[in-house]
């Protein structure tokens, strides 16, 4: 299994994050059109090479991390904070919910 | 029937593995038998003179020794209740069960056998074109195939054993312990690095311990050094069963003090693959009649367990592995007949006899009475961690084997030895010595060194024969069948794999792959570097589930009144890890008791989030569909959550506590969801925020007080507060002492139409507030309830679940929580799919509605579908419970808007057959949907 060199953790092996998936820019919601939004929502480029995403660390520092990952090799060759990428934007690293599959031990079943 | 006990014993030979002071009996096939401590079970059955020992997958062939190791295609047996176990490698010991598998009814008479008589017609892939039609039959075709199912029984009374995981993180891995591994290891050891050494046998030395005296010394030698270095751990009888990213590594510890199993976890600086070589079968006509065997099985049989192999021997020898077999039986005393030697270009025709090798045919036509054939051929190198690790494999044309490319492994991986190239001990100690210093020094993170080569010595292209016979001896595969696969036109490696099922047996290409592609290249005129292998894959060895499982851990969840509720008589459920109690007894009578006094629920596994900062409000106002800037101290405020997507996440009520002090509840089941979806927002898009978010869930116990004479009741432990309605009206908040506990929450809201509190204690003090309360409430007919009527309660009232009575796909508005939604806020969480719902959707998107079904008998199974009369579905049933209150069902229902109206009649498909009507309600509550009594 891959390791995520966590900026605040060092190396740990990835059962310990949540994948996020693959970083998006929002679109501004006041102009944005149905066909772009829903982009937003549901499509990503999905390379067979470098890709840049989200990890949170579940049970570490529940932070979100961006990590720059190719996807063939596993390769792994920066991450950092989330939020603070290199273009200086600001995206939320979750869209849809994660309700289903929020591995976490809190979750308390049925209200 | 008695017989003379016969012994294929011979007298002792220089590193045999047995103790002949030490007898062991056992049974085989329900007769018993003595062997030594030492023996394999198969070692000790041949020095019985038992030479078959299975019959074959499809057609039912006797089948004894080929391999005499782990992956020996036909020792596979029954010991007591545990199936599949590797006769040619296990231990015996005292008392064992052995019995053989897949025979029907017995091994000397196996009916199956007669599969060789329809064998034309079982050829490779008959199951793709057979037992197919007439479907009906498929009950009976599987009856009769699961006898000639190949595998061993198990029962399911057969008690779970204890498997155990270890993780270990070490500086170099080595998979295997012959000669090149244990300098490989020696050589890690001495640059400083920790060393874990892997040996799937017993015990170290791989081929020198069947070697002869010269080699014996060497790893007598060898063995003390590695045992004198306190930073190599060795493992025997395991194997590394893979090789995943980043060099974590799964070792399979078999029969450990303890347990079954223990799958080992490694995460290693540098993995050395030592693995050796893997002698390769040869194909002809006979080649798997038990008699027939390889070099490596026949010196293991003589030098480890001192068992005489045969009395008349013909050897057909390419190597010098072969000349030291020939060696080997002339000094034990076997007739060696014929020595057939495949670098003169001689080889084999076929081997003939009835049920065991009685003869061999030369290719010139002479036929020599044998009892056994040793054949040396040639090597597989057993490339697989390599593979796992990014290499692929070349044809290497002179060595007419397979071997490591080298070029597409990362640093971190090294190989040695006999899988690398060819040598004698020296050559091999000294190519190990060589890569494992390579792998302490690049394990420490001192770079640099290049990897010594050890070349491949030059070796005959023997694969078959001028006849035809098995390439796969587990799923009774043979070269003809193969040649059959490329004409119909499977003639890839891949696709003659999967058709003719080659290589899928247990040994998994090891003792398969050389040969069919060989096959496979005459038969389509591709030459085999062309061909190629097939991929191989995870786990190397195979490995148990037991070990898989490991040791499972159910960790639970309560709160601290649950001791109460065991104790007075509450059936739990099981929420998530929470148990929660459902019932006292009567959900019906503790919903009633609600309505009509007073009851209390336990519900501290609600969510809850403690959030400060001056920012809170721009983060409510965010994650929230409603307005949240003007919520003053002291209020609380229903709210709900949707996604980008518009569609509802959660809902619940925050409250103020402080300027900068608010409290979040969520739904049980979101309490984790919610809290991420939080930290995200906060993290990522507005780290310029000022929010804390602390989970408090856990710290609080939680109580619901609902009924109405709830205030009476709350008066009387709420300290010195004004609990009427002008002091602390609905949707208020308030902190404070409640029987004697300081820093208490306690909240004015109510979801099942009753005037209600929620209390949230700090979670030591919950039971004592708990006990207080049914004391204090004693006169006023106080009963806990349970969650249960809480879902009566609701329903009753109209309220809904979010995930209970909305889905993946609902939309604020389809939830009937159009109303809430404040369009005119700044950018919120699903704003836009949210007005675009509300300007294109409304009049086709679902709604939720309550039903009240006609029958007021009938509760219609929640799923339940809503249909036309053709039979259309329309909706669903979402909740549904027979009220206590009303005296008929009550219902939730997500439906097509057409049939939404208030009075309209609706059919309900009960999933049993049948349909029922039910009609739309008004209102989706039944119980106080003014919210009278909610507001008292």
């Amino acid at each position: 299994m891959i390791r995520i060199p966590c900026p605040h953790c060092s190396a740990r092996n990835s059962a310990e994050f949540r994948h996020v998936g693959e970083s998006a820019t929002r679109p501004d919601p006041s102009t944005v059109t149905p066909e772009q939004w829903r982009a937003y929502l549901y499509e990503r480029s999905n390379p067979a090479g470098w890709t840049t995403e989200t990890w949170f660390h579940t049970v570490g520092c529940r932070r979100y991390i961006t990590v720059e990952r190719h996807t063939v090799t596993n390769e792994i060759r920066a991450a950092r904070p989330a939020g603070r990428d290199g273009r200086g934007g600001r995206e939320p690293a979750e869209v849809l919910s994660t309700r289903a599959d929020s591995g976490s031990p809190d979750a308390g079943g049925q209200a | 029937m008695a017989t003379t006990p016969v012994s294929r014993r011979l007298p002792a030979q220089a590193g045999e593995l047995i103790d002949r002071s030490r007898p062991l009996a056992f049974r085989w096939d329900g007769r018993r038998y003595v062997g030594l401590e030492g023996d394999t079970i198969v070692s000790a059955l041949l020095a019985n003179g038992v030479d078959v020992f299975s019959r074959s997958f499809k057609y039912s062939r006797p089948r004894g020794v080929l391999t005499g190791s782990f992956v020996d295609p036909g020792c596979t047996v029954q010991v007591g209740d545990e199936p599949n176990v590797r006769g040619a490698h296990r231990r015996l010991e005292a008392g064992m069960d052995v019995r053989p598998q897949n025979v029907w009814p017995s091994l000397r008479f196996d009916v199956k056998s007669a599969n060789r008589l329809v064998g034309r017609f079982l050829t490779a892939g008959f199951y793709y074109k057979t037992f197919i039609k007439p479907q009906r039959l498929w009950p009976a075709y599987q009856q009769v195939l699961s006898r000639f199912a190949s595998g061993g029984v198990t029962s399911e009374q057969n008690v779970h054993g204890y498997y155990d995981k270890r993780y270990v993180h070490v500086d170099v891995v080595v998979a295997g312990a012959g000669p090149a591994g244990m300098s490989a290891a020696l050589a890690a050891a001495d640059t400083g690095a920790s060393v874990l050494l892997v040996e799937e046998e017993y015990e170290l030395g791989g081929h020198l311990r069947y070697s002869g005296e010269q080699s014996l010394s060497t790893l007598s030698d060898l063995r003390a050094q590695v045992a004198a270095r306190p930073s190599i751990e060795v493992m025997t009888d395991a194997v590394v069963t893979g090789r995943y990213d980043d060099n974590w590594v799964a070792v399979l510890q078999r029969h450990v003090v303890g347990a079954v199993e223990r799958l080992v976890k490694v995460r290693a600086g540098v993995l050395v693959a030592a693995p050796g070589l893997i002698e390769r079968p040869y194909v002809f006509d006979g080649n798997d009649l038990p008699g027939v065997m390889l070099s490596t099985a026949m010196r293991r049989l003589i030098n480890l367990y001192a068992v005489e192999p045969g009395e008349r021997a013909v050897v057909l020898t390419a190597n010098g592995d072969g000349d030291a077999a020939v060696a080997d039986l002339t000094r034990v005393g076997v007739d060696v007949v014929g020595v057939v030697d495949g670098r003169a270009g001689e080889t084999i025709r076929r081997a003939t006899g009835r049920g065991r090798l009685q003869a061999v045919e030369l290719e010139d036509g002479t036929v020599l009475p044998a009892d056994l054939l040793v054949t040396a051929t040639g090597w597989t190198a057993p490339t697989s961690l390599l593979n796992m690790a990014g290499d692929r494999p070349v044809w290497n044309v002179t060595a007419a084997r397979f071997v490591p490319s080298g070029t597409d492994l990362p640093s971190t991986v090294l190989a040695t030895g006999g899988v690398v190239g060819d040598g004698g001990p020296e050559d091999l100690m000294a190519h190990g010595r060589a890569v494992g210093t390579l792998a302490g020094e690049r394990a420490q993170g001192r770079a640099g060194g290049t990897v010594p080569t050890l070349p491949c010595a030059p070796h005959p292209a023997m694969f078959r024969a001028s006849t035809h016979g098995f390439v796969d001896f587990s799923e009774d595969v043979s070269s003809k069948e193969v040649v059959a696969a490329a004409m119909e036109g499977y003639d890839s490696s891949e696709l003659v794999k999967r058709f003719t099922t080659a290589t899928m047996g247990p040994s998994q290409g090891k003792l398969e792959t050389i040969n069919t592609i060989a096959v496979l290249s005459e038969a389509t005129g591709r030459a085999i570097e062309d061909l190629g292998t097939t991929v191989w894959r995870p786990p190397y060895a195979p490995i148990s589930l037991g070990a898989l499982a490991g040791r499972v851990f159910e960790p639970t969840r309560v709160s601290p009144m649950q001791g109460w509720h065991e104790q007075h008589g509450a059936v739990p459920l099981l929420a998530g890890q929470w148990i929660r109690p459902d019932h006292y007894g009567d959900a019906a009578r503790e919903a009633r008791n609600v309505r009509e006094n007073v009851g209390i629920i336990d519900v501290t596994p609600l969510g809850k989030l403690e959030l400060n900062g001056p920012d809170v409000p721009q983060l409510l106002n965010l994650v929230y569909v409603n307005k949240w800037s003007k919520l003053a101290v002291g209020s609380v405020r229903y709210g709900v959550m949707c996604a980008e997507d518009g569609v509802v996440m959660d809902d619940g009520v925050t409250g103020r506590l402080a300027d900068d002090r608010y409290l979040m509840s969520t739904t049980s089941s979101g309490a984790a969801t919610v809290w991420e979806w939080l930290e995200n927002w906060l993290q990522t898009a507005h780290p310029d925020w000022q929010v804390h978010v602390t989970p408090v869930t856990t710290a609080y116990a939680s109580i619901n007080v609902a009924g109405p004479k709830s205030r009476e009741l709350m008066q009387r432990v709420v300290e010195g507060g004004d609990l009427s309605t002008e002091a602390f009206g609905y949707m208020q908040v308030r902190e404070g002492r409640i029987a004697g506990v300081a820093d208490c929450v306690l909240w004015r809201i109510g979801f099942t139409g009753e005037l209600s509190y929620e209390l949230h204690v700090p979670a030591s003090y919950g039971l004592h507030v708990w006990e207080e309360l049914l004391e204090a409430g004693d006169d006023l007919g106080i009963r806990a309830f349970g969650v249960e009527a809480q879902r009566i309660l609701r329903l009753e009232k109209g309220h809904l679940i979010v995930a209970q009575d909305t889905d993946g796909l609902t939309r604020a508005h389809s939830a009937g929580l159009g109303g809430i939604v404040k369009l005119d806020k700044d950018d919120f969480a699903g704003k836009p799919e949210l007005a675009w719902h509300e300007r294109f959707a409304l009049a086709t998107a679902p709604r939720l509605v309550a039903l009240q079904p006609v029958d007021p008998t009938a509760v219609p199974p929640e799923a339940s579908q809503i249909v036309t009369p053709e039979g259309d579905i329309l909706g669903r049933i979402t909740s549904s419970r027979m009220s206590p209150a009303l005296g008929h069902g009550v219902c939730l229902a997500q439906v097509d808007p057409a049939v939404s109206a208030a009075g309209t009649v609706v059919t309900i498909r009960l999933p049993g057959g049948g349909d029922i009507a039910a009609t739309v309600q008004e209102d989706l509550a039944f119980v106080d949907p003014e919210g009278v009594r909610l507001r008292a």
